[in-house]
């Protein structure tokens, strides 16, 4: 995985709530056995008509949007299914922050491991990031992963939280197989305990 | 000692050590595999030299993208192919447990964990799939993961993980007649938003939901994910411990008392901490319909099609008007004035045998509609024997239902069961997203009586017009 620091380029602009997960990768593009790609087929349905032309009025399908880096939405992004083809796409596409009032669960735990920074702000405050992002080439965001920091073309700074843990990780490209291995004797200890929950669970076998 | 909720007394027992920050490496007891969202998790092992630490916590299935007709012939589409064949190959390199294409175990992998007895209280349970939030029916913890935390438990048989917030969801009361376990969770949706639950894992409790068989436990924890939530869970009780009893992979004898003392003190303590509770009154739950395109867009069948001028939230009303457009309705229109084309009962929400006994009772000596496809997909193989050796398979193909083998299907349209642009289709599946079931398609969400009594009518319609006591 990438480490993720710091982060300046084009935000584009998605002004719309619960992009769920089919509508960021329809499951017709699951069918892969890799993790790259997808890029071409991210928001498929709002991207192409059904010839699989462009549709001209989807902001990706704009200058300078076709090199954003930064993606601004609204609440619940990323509901629905656990496909990491999600995150896949979006990194594909080469976007590697995204930024909301909330996520769905499953897809902000995915966008970590792909070293992809999903950050929370508020629904007003996105809504400025989402004017700054209208502004296109003369308009470009700073994420800034270390300090915490997001600064809008204006100067204007704007914290956002982030759990330490994940941040460790993102900042060092680090792997979480990694990372728990080195907790492999206590997971040999929890096996060894043969707790009263644990004794009685059979083996599967077929 | 803290009185502590049916999630926090499962998460405890699991957690095998807790990081300096809160985060917890999460011991997981038994993990789903499923040949969509596990390929790039074995090529990861693959390239980091490591195996899979506990194959016999493991088991693997195919049942996305396969066919479900002619299936013996083998899978003709290419790339479906190319996934199963690399699932094949990986469950035979890494010794992971596997239920073949056709064998009769081989199911919807939400369907047959239950079914098999791998699924069991008090443990905690993984796929790379959002609706395993259905074992949490059984008291387990359950929950969808992506592909990286896939490779992750393989490689390590935990999760670091973080606990979730409790929610109480209680519905009190009997549920009226003629109003099922889907009607229940889609009342609660509709009540709490996509979003309510996210954060959470919700515990659903009170009178209608114990009265629930486990079929219809299951259908309610299925859709836990479609409220937000990370998991659904009910605390196991007679019901759960009758239904688990002398399932292949459940313990047995000594083992199984060992178990049955533990599983008896996971229901929740008296005076228990939620960070949310919210009540629903069973007796004001009618049968429900999704009107648009995702799954707190519902109406009671007896409703209409909302008017987006209501909505004071702009960007809320831009949405809901986009879904009365995309789903080709007019303001103000009876939800059962709306015909359909398509009929699908199956999926991992709706295809036990309970839901396609449900849908027999409404077809039996009934036709469906001229210019209406019907079909019905059974969750595994072991329901499809079932329901042949009941007959009730006949009953439906008599009234013009299509009986296929069990998978995905049109779910979500990965194999060639799909809708075609603007067909719309009366589904007892979860998911009523753009494009879900084919691009283009039109999803209404159901319960397998209401999709049989729409096969039927030829449009939507309120099940309880074809309530057949003798059936009940
Ligand atoms: S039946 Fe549908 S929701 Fe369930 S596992 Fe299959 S695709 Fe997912």
């Amino acid at each position: 995985m990438d480490a993720f620091t710091k982060l300046t380029g084009i935000a584009a602009p998605l002004p719309l709530a619960n992009v769920d997960t089919d509508k960021i990768i329809p499951a017709r593009f699951l069918k892969t056995i890799k993790r790259t790609g997808l890029g071409v087929h991210l928001f498929d349905t709002l991207r192409y008509d059904a010839e699989g032309k462009e549709r001209g009025d989807f902001v990706l399908n704009q200058e300078p949007y076709r090199k954003a880096e930064i993606l601004i939405a609204h609440e619940n992004f990323g509901c629905g299914s656990s496909r990491e083809h999600a995150p896949w796409a979006l990194l594909d596409f080469g976007i590697r922050c995204v930024i909301a009032p909330d996520f769905a669960d499953i897809f902000h735990t995915n966008t970590f491991k792909n070293g992809i920074l999903p950050i929370k702000l508020s629904r007003e405050i996105c809504d400025q990031l989402m004017e700054d992002a209208k502004l296109g080439e003369n308009a470009r965001i700073t994420v800034d992963l270390e300090a915490q920091m997001v600064v809008r073309p204006n100067g204007e700074k704007i914290p956002f939280e982030i759990d330490p843990f994940r941040k460790h990780l993102l900042l060092n490209g680090l792997d979480d197989i990694g990372q728990t291995l080195q907790h492999a004797p206590a997971i040999d200890r929890y096996e060894a305990r043969q707790t009263p929950d644990k004794a009685w669970m059979p083996a599967i076998a077929v | 000692m803290k009185p502590r909720t049916l999630f926090d007394k499962v998460w405890d027992a699991h957690v095998v050590e807790q990081l300096p920050d809160g985060t917890c490496v999460l011991y997981i007891d038994r993990h789903l595999v499923h040949e969509v969202t596990s390929p790039q998790a074995f090529e990861g092992l693959r390239l980091a030299g490591r195996k899979v630490r506990r194959p016999d916590a493991t088991i693997a299935v195919a049942d996305h993208n396969i066919p479900t007709m002619g299936r013996a012939q083998g899978i003709l589409e290419e790339d479906s192919r190319i996934q199963v064949d690399t699932l094949e190959r990986n469950v035979a390199e890494f010794g992971v447990p596997y239920f073949p294409i056709l064998s009769p175990q081989q199911g919807i992998v939400h369907i047959i964990g239950p079914e098999q007895g791998i699924s069991l209280p008090g443990t905690t349970i993984v796929c790379g799939d959002s609706h395993t939030s259905t074992h949490g029916a059984l008291g387990a913890l359950a929950f969808g993961i992506g592909t990286s935390e896939v490779e992750h438990v393989l490689a390590t048989q935990t999760l670091l993980q973080k606990p979730a917030k409790n929610m109480l969801v209680r519905v009190d009361g009997a549920l009226p007649p003629g109003v099922t376990a889907k009607d229940i969770v889609l009342a609660i949706i509709g009540k709490i938003g996509t979003a309510g639950g996210t954060g959470h894992v919700i515990e659903y409790a009170g009178e209608a939901i114990r009265s629930l068989d486990m079929a219809g436990r299951m259908t309610v924890c299925n859709m836990s994910i479609e409220a937000g939530a990370r998991a659904g869970m009910i605390a196991p009780d007679e019901t759960t411990f009758a239904y688990v009893a002398g399932r292949p992979y459940a313990p047995k004898g000594a083992a199984w008392d060992q178990a049955l003392a533990w599983w008896k003190s996971l229901p929740s303590d008296e005076g228990a901490h939620y960070d949310k509770t919210v009540v629903l009154n069973a007796a004001d739950i009618v049968p429900m319909v999704t009107w648009g395109t995702n799954p707190e867009a519902v109406v009671p069948i007896t409703g209409s099609v909302p008017n987006p001028a209501d909505e004071a939230d702009e960007g809320r009303r831009v949405q809901l008007a986009r879904m009365v457009e995309y789903m080709g309705l007019s303001v103000g229109q009876k939800m059962t004035d709306l015909k359909i084309d398509v009929v699908f009962v199956g999926s991992c929400t709706n295809g036990r045998i309970e839901d396609i006994r449900a849908a027999a009772a409404v077809a039996k000596g009934r036709k469906v509609a001229p210019g209406v496809r019907a079909m019905i997909v059974p969750g595994s193989g072991i329901v499809r024997d079932l329901a042949e050796a009941e007959g009730i398979d006949k009953v439906l193909i008599e009234a013009g239902f299509e009986w296929r083998e069990p998978g995905c299907s049109m779910c979500l349209g990965m194999n060639p069961d799909k809708l075609t642009p603007g067909q719309r289709c009366a589904s007892t599946s979860n998911r009523n997203f753009e494009g879900r079931q084919g691009p283009g398609g039109r999803t209404h969400l159901v319960s397998p009586a209401m999709a049989a009594a729409a096969a039927i009518a030829g449009h939507l319609v309120d099940p309880r017009d074809f309530a057949r006591p003798e059936f009940n």
